[in-house]
């Protein structure tokens, strides 16, 4: 087990880093609030907005959470396996709930 | 270089003593991440799915208040996540005192986050006469969704401000060791991201133009 010594120097980001990614995140949230307020087709807008933060998730995760800096095996042991448990459920049940609008009775 | 790493580095393939080269306290955390991560995909996917299906879905976050305030309790987010990397940081470096400052600084991010949320919860109570069963568009599912998304959101910021409480008080009397800092934050990051999830789809989604 590793035996943190306090005064380690360990790899990763610096202060400077961590703040920009910090300015990232806002502005980006601000760009979403911005979006919100723009009359576009839902798709678009949905397609932004889930866009904007997939890349703000893997901005925390890479740098906040430092997965950046930890081995490859650690990413590929967790992440792939939750990509794909996502994209099941969405292929599963997402063209469902379409099907079911389409077969409401139109009054 | 820690033991831990240096053990992987001939043995990984004769079964390694630490083949991710990290605590088993990191790693216990990030496979809760992955498995809480999954319960919010649900309860996202669930939720996609009855608004999917439901033709007039209500639309009801007028610019002022719910957007400024879920803009702003966004910040606060955001920024106690900086304040956490902060205090991992000097953790890192061996200054407790700096470290138990910033996980106030974090606590306090979480607080003011829990305050407007329940506020604005509160507002849509009282004056939108959302509950949980029931509301004035006829559209009982969104106030399912909404609190049940948002609640258990709520439930793990307030468990994390108690778990970094018990952290910065344990770190100011001498105790715990770095890891046990990072793992904290790994936690509190985790909170801030399934956020950045609710925030667009919930909110912003049904913005009131």
């Amino acid at each position: 087990m590793s035996d943190h010594s306090e005064a380690v120097e360990h790899v990763g980001g610096t202060t400077i880093t961590f703040s920009y990614v910090w300015i990232a995140l806002l502005v980006m949230t601000g760009i979403e609030v911005f979006l919100a307020y723009e009359q576009l087709p839902t798709l678009i807008m949905l397609t932004a907005l889930l866009g904007l933060s997939i890349v703000k998730a893997a901005l925390i995760i890479a740098y906040f959470m430092h997965l950046k800096f930890e081995k490859l095996s650690l990413f590929l042991t967790l992440f792939p396996m939750l990509v794909l448990c996502i994209i099941l459920m969405l292929i599963i049940f997402m063209p469902d709930s379409v099907r079911s609008l389409n077969m409401r009775v139109v009054q | 270089m820690s033991e831990a790493k240096a053990a992987t580095m001939d043995s990984v393939w004769h079964g390694g003593g630490s083949p991710y080269a990290i605590g088993s306290k990191k790693f216990g955390m990030w496979l809760f991440i992955i498995s809480d991560a999954l319960t919010f995909s649900a309860l996202l996917v669930a939720y996609t799915y009855v608004r999917l299906a439901t033709p007039e879905w209500p639309k009801p976050f007028h610019f002022s208040p719910s957007i400024i305030f879920s803009s702003v309790m966004t910040f606060c987010l955001l920024s106690s996540s900086l304040t956490m990397v902060m205090a991992v940081h000097s953790m890192n470096h061996g200054n407790r005192k700096a470290t138990v400052g910033w996980i106030l600084a974090t606590i306090v991010g979480g607080l003011a986050f829990v305050g407007l949320h329940l506020t604005e919860w509160l507002n849509l109570i009282n004056n939108e006469h959302v509950t949980t069963s029931g509301n004035e568009w006829g559209v009982p599912l969104f106030g399912g969704t909404f609190f049940a998304l948002t609640g258990l959101h709520m439930t793990h910021v307030v468990i994390g401000v108690i778990y970094l409480a018990i952290i910065a008080f344990a770190v100011a009397r001498g105790k715990f060791k770095y890891e046990d800092v990072e793992v904290s934050g790994l936690y509190w990051h985790f909170v801030d991201l399934v956020w950045m999830f609710i925030f667009p789809l919930v909110y912003l989604m049904s913005a009131k133009i």
